[in-house]
């Protein structure tokens, strides 16, 4: 039996959730804005998103790092999730926005009557949250279906679900779809009737964010440490072979591909009340791309690393795009080149790496090495 | 020293003033009315006016600067911080800071354009009066018509008269009057005017509660009549377009996607910077018409010719370096090679961002590319597409011949068939790869002089076909050259006859949809090669 994490690594990660989770927002919520040691709401804003994308990756490596599937179309799961819950957002509005009606202000200005038949009962909290699961995980079910039962896998499988995010992204982009068109969901004004954008549920929204990340990623380590988990990494290094001693891969690949895309779902919905907007440029393919790179400089087949990977790399952007907003285009080209290159195991291998070498300790391994076999089409 | 400065502003305003006084207030007020049918009624008044104030009016609500105070009773319009009672235009003083200006939504904006345009006929300039007199074709408002037929007897233009007078018979149609309906229907049996067939369409089309949106019969058989002519005159000519337009966008296709295809086949990556090769041919030309109108401007219609073999130096020259430099040492790993070659379209599309500037750069058509073959109902053949055509058609002849034909085809045909087979019966795979991959990229930088041609030329050139490319590829098969031309055409003619059914965007996706769903049940595409490869 793997063990992935060591005792001492459960107790680094406990102490950082517990950072992350208790300390921050007590900081945040109990201290005056005067006080040095107050945690401002921009940090609570960006922190709670970076943990969001960190879901996002988690969901990467469990479908690139440990089953091989490289999916293009990651955003589109992410943004889909947002969308749903995006609805009851804009149904929370009530008759607060700029025309003063129960239709969402973007129906008014198209002059439509009532609401669609696919609004019903997006008013409703509960329901909200059932789409936020059931439409990612749906659709990437009967796409999964489809596309693994054909045997499409690789390459051809990276670019087709490039063009399923890009075709949606243009189907959001229409006024018809009902979503928006391209301004997309913005103006919220409270979740179960209270103010969106009080301290006391920015600080939920966040905590919730948090406890969210940390189960996910206990329940990650869960799925890759049972005997799915082996079956998975078999897929990733020789799927023939695995499908010759009798294995079904295909119904494993789809449970892990649509585990993976309710997980970016979910997370989509915590992020769009924290950022207060979901526009369908969230579907652009080259959101989806960015992606993996998270995935890919934390290092996959690690679990830690692509949560690490998605708050380095984010980071890094934040600060580039506020410091020197040309020179982030040549940071990210250069780290999607440098890291497949020189570090195909990512930070995660690297700090494995020193970790070993220093003298008087020895770090637990990783438990899978990445980067095996991949057929040559 | 202002004196006479003052009395002349005095005089202006006792001489305008018998043309805002026709203007009710009533009417002004009526336009903030909470039902939208009141305002729409409010608007028309005001235009049949035809005062010059009820431009100024329309265009503040348009802008949305028009606004009510003093509990609704008075309408102002504000400008550059000042408000200005907007029946007489008088200043009234610098605009409070709480001011709400009325809003409009979609419905009220179509009727503010048209009642816009109705007023813009009385324009001195031909132009405007033309735009003015088209824009009218798709108004609701019937009341426009006295506007239009006044205007029309004073219309000296022949080319706005034409307009104008389709305008009119498509106003009519909306008069309550139905033998005018009827007169105005066989009227527009006359027009080319794609426009004009809409109209006549959605008079004949039953609504989905199953009655005629227009209900008296005598008006339907006038409309079907003159549709019908109309569709008669052009038939041929827009299905002989469509396929004409279907084939100008296959053999775009066919340019960007033809060097990825090779490259595929031959080594089983996927050059997501592909696009950024497209742009990088376009920037070459663009830098190629630069020399030759400092050096040569005596010869500039042909730059485009010289452009050809530059782009191509330069792009295969590039594509070698990024093959010896970075894709050799991923081979055997597809999916990371994909994500290096994302990242390297993002350095170039930087780079050309700090070279060349954000913006569009502008590459001009010499003349021989410019202006085109009109043929009837007011289509035009550019000669620019038909070049394209010619061009993709002896682009892949070459490529054909060098695979077929030539010592260095041989070899890619065979590191392409099998790898380890090929290098063990001496051929120099590596070599091969370095090649074929210069080729492909070659391929790819003339294609961007063609769509220099036809297109803006910007850093995000590339981006736009990369998915369309992508799809020609995974829809063709790799390793013949057939695929890839088949799926080039067919996906252009099918995405330009789906255009006119469900417009450009709803039928990308219907041709995305389409091939996703090809794939299931050829996961190779149209043309595979044959093996016993287990991991085919």
């Amino acid at each position: 039996m793997t063990r992935l994490f060591s005792p001492r690594a459960w107790t680094a990660i406990f102490a950082v959730a517990a950072v992350l989770v208790v300390v921050l927002p007590a900081l945040h919520l109990a201290l005056p804005e005067s006080h040095p040691m107050h945690v401002s709401s921009f940090w609570i804003t960006l922190l709670g998103k970076f943990m969001c994308y960190a879901v996002v990756a988690l969901a990467m490596d469990l479908i690139w790092g440990y089953t091989g599937i490289l999916s293009l179309g990651q955003g589109l799961f992410f943004a889909l999730g947002g969308y749903a819950f995006g609805m009851y957002l804009m149904r929370q509005i009530g008759r607060d926005g700029v025309y003063k009606s129960d239709l969402p202000d973007f129906m008014v200005f198209l002059d439509w009557k009532e609401l669609p038949w696919y609004w019903a009962g997006t008013d409703s909290f509960l329901w909200a949250a059932v789409l936020v699961v059931a439409v990612p995980g749906l659709l990437a079910l009967a796409f999964g279906f489809f596309a693994f039962r054909s045997r499409i896998k690789g390459v051809y499988f990276s670019i087709i679900t490039q063009a399923l995010t890009y075709a949606a992204m243009l189907a959001f982009f229409r006024n018809d779809m009902g979503f928006g068109g391209n301004n997309g969901f913005t103006d919220f004004k409270r979740i179960l009737g209270l103010p969106i954008t009080s301290p006391e549920m920015r600080t939920a929204l966040y905590v919730l964010s948090g406890l969210y990340l940390l189960g996910a990623l206990v329940f990650a380590r869960w799925i890759v440490t049972s005997k799915m988990g082996r079956v998975l990494t078999a897929i990733r290094d020789q799927e023939s072979r695995l499908m010759f001693l009798g294995y079904r891969t295909r119904s494993y690949k789809l449970v892990i591909w649509t585990i993976a895309a309710a997980m970016s779902g979910i997370a989509g919905a915590l992020y769009v009340p924290q950022v207060g907007i979901i526009n369908p440029s969230e579907m652009s393919p080259a959101n989806s791309i960015e992606i993996a790179i998270w995935a890919a400089v934390g290092g996959r087949g690690t679990l830690v690393g692509p949560i690490l990977g998605a708050f380095a790399v984010n980071g890094a952007k934040t600060w580039f795009t506020v410091a020197y907003p040309e020179l982030w285009l040549y940071f990210l080209g250069l780290l999607f080149v440098l890291v497949t290159l020189l570090l195909p195991r990512g930070l995660a291998g690297l700090a494995g790496t020193v970790l070993r070498r220093l003298p008087g300790r020895t770090a637990a391994k990783p438990a899978t090495a990445p980067v095996a076999h991949e057929a040559n089409p | 020293m202002f004196r006479p400065l003052r009395l002349l502003a005095f005089a202006l305003v006792l001489l305008t003033a018998p043309a805002w006084a026709a203007i009710d207030p009533a009417q002004v007020l009526q336009l903030g009315d909470e039902d939208t049918d009141v305002r729409i009624e409010a608007i028309r008044k005001l235009t049949a006016s035809q005062e010059p104030r009820a431009a100024d009016i329309l265009y503040a609500l348009q802008n949305e600067s028009l606004g009510l105070i003093e509990d609704g009773k008075r309408a102002v319009i504000v400008a550059s911080g000042r408000m200005a009672d907007a029946v007489t235009g008088a200043d009234m003083g610098p605009a409070p800071p709480n001011f709400d200006a009325l809003i409009i939504n979609n419905r009220l904006r179509g009727e503010i354009d048209a009642a816009l345009a109705a007023l813009q006929l009385a324009s001195p300039d031909v132009a405007t009066r033309l735009a003015a007199a088209r824009s009218l074709q798709g108004s609701e408002n019937d009341e426009l018509l006295p506007i239009v037929q006044q205007a029309l007897d004073k219309e000296t233009d022949p080319d706005v008269k034409v307009v104008l007078e389709l305008s009119a018979a498509s106003l009519a149609l909306k008069n309550a009057n139905p033998e005018l309906r009827a007169r105005a229907a066989a009227a527009l049996g006359k027009s080319n005017d794609p426009q004009v067939r809409q109209v006549l369409s959605t008079i004949v089309a039953r609504g989905s509660d199953g009655t005629y949106a227009e209900a008296d019969e005598r008006v339907r058989t006038a409309a079907q009549l003159s549709l019908a002519e109309i569709n008669r005159r052009l038939f041929t000519t827009e299905i002989g377009l469509s396929a004409f337009t279907g084939l100008s966008l296959g053999s775009i296709l066919l340019l960007a996607a033809l060097g990825l295809a090779i490259t595929y086949g031959l080594m089983g990556i996927i050059n997501m910077a592909h696009g950024e090769f497209l742009m990088i041919g376009a920037y070459t030309t663009y830098l190629t018409q630069g020399v030759f109108r400092h050096y040569f401007p005596g010869a500039f219609d042909w730059y485009v010719v010289a452009a050809l073999p530059a782009a191509f130096l330069v792009t295969a020259l590039i594509g070698m370096a990024l093959e010896r430099g970075v894709l050799r040492w991923l081979y055997g790993r597809p999916l990371e090679t994909l994500l290096t070659t994302w990242g390297v379209s993002l350095l170039l599309i930087q780079a050309c961002r700090s070279l060349f500037g954000a913006q569009n750069v502008e590459v001009e058509n010499p003349a021989w590319l410019s202006g085109g073959i009109a043929i009837s109902g007011g289509y035009v053949i550019p000669f620019n597409r038909i070049a394209i055509i010619i061009f993709a058609l002896i682009v892949l002849a070459a490529v054909w011949l060098m695979i077929n034909r030539t010592r260095i085809g041989l070899f890619v045909r065979g590191v392409t068939q099998n790898r380890a087979m090929a290098s063990c019966t001496g051929v120099p795979t590596h070599r091969v790869d370095m090649l074929t991959f210069g080729l492909g990229s070659g391929v790819a930088g003339l294609g961007g002089v063609a769509l220099s041609q036809i297109g803006n030329v910007g850093p995000d050139l590339g981006q736009a076909y990369i998915v369309d490319s992508f799809m020609v590829v995974v829809l063709g098969g790799v390793g013949q050259l057939a695929g890839t031309v088949i799926a080039a055409f067919g996906l252009g003619s099918i995405a330009k006859f789906l255009e006119p059914l469900s417009g450009a965007v709803l039928a990308k996706i219907m041709v995305l949809v389409f091939i996703i769903l090809f794939i299931q049940k050829r996961p190779q595409g149209l043309f595979a090669l044959k093996g016993r490869s287990a991991e085919a």
